[in-house]
């Protein structure tokens, strides 16, 4: 379900700004206008949906349009034109009062420079959407604490801001946006000031909480690796267009131009390429069939040994050629010469592989979460993933023999 | 002057049509607002009176210390116990009751016109003009209308008063709320308030200190006018002054010019800013 909807959001700084837009038409570039008129593109015809329960992340270089993008979500920043639609409705028409009706109860926010209320204790902070929206003293302050509990602030409820480190106070800005409970999380750096540790933590944590609690979250950083370790789908901006949106492998497999390549071009590929992207097609056959048949298969395909499942294509093990060939001889069961192997799951980053493949004389099985075989992994498939070579196949369903 | 071709432009006639005209058509209202003052300082006197001297040195030396602790109550003990001693108890607490009478209702009538001037650019843009010609103004000429819309006395010293004093609550309450982080407002607006629980829960609370320091001032600019507004027949120690300098009292001068400086630093550390209090930092 889409939850959120942008079209052709363009937002314009400076005076008449609907100037800009007639410019922008005609193909402007952000900076031709810039020198051209006193006009200052912030976002320029985003066009995008989030789906429910998705976290979509925007990045981009500084200035390149990410705050205030996430404003016109919104309507921090009313957009020049174009239309935002939450759950289906226009919110760029709505009056004061619908708008903050949406404000209280569908979209929360976690500022780049956290915002916190200065005058005001860590738990008065945290229960401010909640006072806003009339809520009842003592459960407002429940519901306050509760938060500060999962934001992992459990005892600094009546600390002020000022004396709280950077990377707590983003985390009281976090907890005040969650207090709110509201569907849609807009998270502006939100994980910037906290160290690698905790900014880790976080990122579980709110994976954890889109999962169990329903969110649907816009995430902006600049963090490449923090983009992909909880991106469902990443948008990438440049001069407030938005120049690509894909998964995380469609933007780092398949940049769409230079400068998508070149933000791509630094991340450490084995930490973002998994088993799955690399491995190939693994041929396999049931037990009940007899070692003569595995021979065959082998023969077949040229290669000294196969992985053994069952009806379920989970795995068994591997059986080795000259194994097969000795079982066929004195007729002994397949299922008697089938050696164990230690397969690795689907999303085992290729970081995690390397230990595995150097030990093992035979490719690495992969599996899902069932145990089910859906391919093999080649030492060649990892030197060549890691040489930043993209062009992997995808693998095919493994088929039964 | 009187040759230059260009002919005279009769602003101060204009001023004076303009007091005449007030006057004969608005003397009752203005006559409530001189009795309404008149009551308002009296009542004070007469709880002062009511006090003893004790109790209200009492009084002060608590919110002194309450407020600023042990050395400006120290302060305020022997400025008081001095001024009582010296005899000026009575003129003292006629003072008192003018500059409080006038700083509250600078507060009263600045503190909105303030947050106003800080929301709204175009109230911003046409008060400004108003406040400096205020607060430039030699302070003795407010003592001329004002005489002739409030008579003699208490009431017209209090009007000129603030006139003369509100300016600094206008200006330092506008720009503490033009100054509260762009951010913040933003968070606010993020969460659904409405204008008015912006303005109460977050633009006033975080300009108060900037607008402290505003009421800081017209306190003291309150305190320089008692000398002026005894000028048009206001009680106090500014009639001393007043006196002791038509009748070339050195003694009277100084001793009634010392009770008024003993009041304003006073006054002055008492309404200073204590921000940070509350987070120990000062
Ligand atoms: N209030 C404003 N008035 C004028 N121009 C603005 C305003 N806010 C942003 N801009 C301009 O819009 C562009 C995009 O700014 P924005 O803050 O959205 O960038 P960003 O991607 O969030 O950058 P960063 O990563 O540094 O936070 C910039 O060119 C900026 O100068
Ligand atoms: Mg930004």
């Amino acid at each position: 379900m889409k939850k959120l909807e942008v079209k052709q959001a363009t937002k314009i700084f400076g005076k008449s700004p609907k100037r800009g837009l007639e410019l922008l038409k005609k193909g402007l570039s952000k900076q031709a206008i810039k020198e051209k008129t006193d006009l200052n593109v912030g976002v320029a015809g985003a066009t995008f949906n989030v789906e429910s329960n998705e976290i979509f992340v925007i990045m981009g270089l500084s200035g390149s349009g990410k705050s205030t993008l996430v404003r016109l979500l919104n309507r921090l920043i009313n957009p020049t034109s174009g239309t935002i639609l939450i759950d289906g409705e226009d919110i760029t028409r709505m009056n004061a009062e619908q708008l903050r009706t949406v404000r209280r109860k569908k979209i929360s926010m976690v500022f780049q420079g956290f915002a916190l209320f200065p005058h005001r204790t860590v738990l008065d902070n945290t229960l401010f959407g909640l006072e806003i929206q009339g809520v009842d003293k003592e459960e407002r302050k429940e519901r306050a604490r509760q938060a500060l509990i999962r934001v992992g602030l459990k005892g600094y409820e009546d600390s002020f801001p000022d004396q709280l480190s950077g990377g707590m106070q983003q985390r009281v800005g976090l907890a005040r946006a969650l207090a709110s409970d509201t569907d849609i999380l807009l998270m502006d750096e939100a994980f910037s000031a906290l160290d690698p540790l905790i900014r880790k933590e976080m990122q579980d944590q709110l994976l954890d909480l889109q999962s169990d609690m329903q969110k649907t979250i816009v995430f902006i950083t600049h963090d490449l690796d923090e983009a992909l370790r909880i991106g469902d789908r990443i948008a990438l901006m440049k001069d407030g267009q938005i120049v690509q949106i894909g998964s995380p492998e469609d933007i780092l497999m398949n940049p769409a131009n230079e400068y998508v390549e070149h933000f791509v071009e630094d991340v450490d590929l084995s930490k973002v390429i998994t088993a799955g992207h690399i491995m190939t097609r693994a041929e396999a056959m049931t037990c009940d069939r007899g070692a003569r048949v595995a021979l065959q298969l082998m023969n077949d395909n040229g290669i000294s040994s196969i992985f053994a499942v069952d009806r379920n294509k989970k795995l068994l093990g591997v059986v080795d050629a000259d194994d097969a060939a000795a079982a066929s001889k004195s007729g002994t069961p397949l299922r008697e010469i089938v050696q164990e192997v230690k397969p690795v799951q689907v999303d085992t980053h290729l970081s995690d592989l390397f230990e595995d493949i150097s030990k093992s004389t035979i490719p690495l099985a992969v599996v899902d979460e069932q145990g089910r075989l859906r391919g093999l992994v080649r030492r060649a498939a990892i030197i060549h993933a890691l040489a930043g070579n993209t062009a992997f196949t995808k693998a095919e369903e493994v088929q039964n023999v | 002057m009187n040759e230059t071709f260009l002919p005279k432009i009769p602003i101060g006639h204009w001023a004076d049509l303009l007091i005449q005209f007030i006057t004969d058509h608005f003397e009752g209202f203005f006559g409530y607002i001189a009795s309404g003052i008149q009551s308002f300082v009296d009542s004070l006197v007469w709880i002062f009176a009511l006090m003893t001297p004790i109790v209200f040195i009492l009084i002060c030396v608590a919110i002194a210390f309450w407020r600023r602790g042990i050395g400006v109550a120290l302060f305020t003990l022997i400025g008081l116990v001095l001024i009582y001693d010296l005899g000026y108890w009575a003129h003292a607490m006629q003072t008192f009751a003018l500059v409080l009478t006038s700083v509250v209702l600078s507060i009263l009538i600045g503190f909105p016109l303030g947050i106003l001037a800080g929301i709204n650019k175009t109230f911003h843009r046409i008060m400004t003009p108003i406040l400096d010609f205020m607060q430039t103004m030699p302070s003795f000429v407010y003592l001329i209308p004002a005489i002739f819309l409030f008579g003699t006395g208490m009431p017209p010293g209090v009007v000129a008063t603030i006139v003369f004093a509100m300016p600094p609550t206008i200006r330092m309450t506008g720009l503490g709320i033009r100054q509260v982080p762009s951010d913040l407002i933003e968070a606010s607006d993020a969460f659904g308030s409405t204008t008015w629980q912006k303005l109460f829960k977050v633009q006033i609370p975080i300009a108060a200190p900037t607008v402290m320091a505003g009421v800081n001032q017209s306190i003291m600019l309150s305190l320089s006018m008692v000398v002026v507004a005894s000028l048009v027949g206001a009680p106090g120690l500014g009639a001393d002054v007043y006196l002791a300098v038509t009748s070339l009292r050195t003694d009277i001068g100084v001793e009634a010019g010392l009770a008024i400086v003993i009041i304003a630093i006073m006054l002055d550390r008492i309404s200073q800013n204590t921000r940070n209090k509350k987070t120990g930092e000062s």
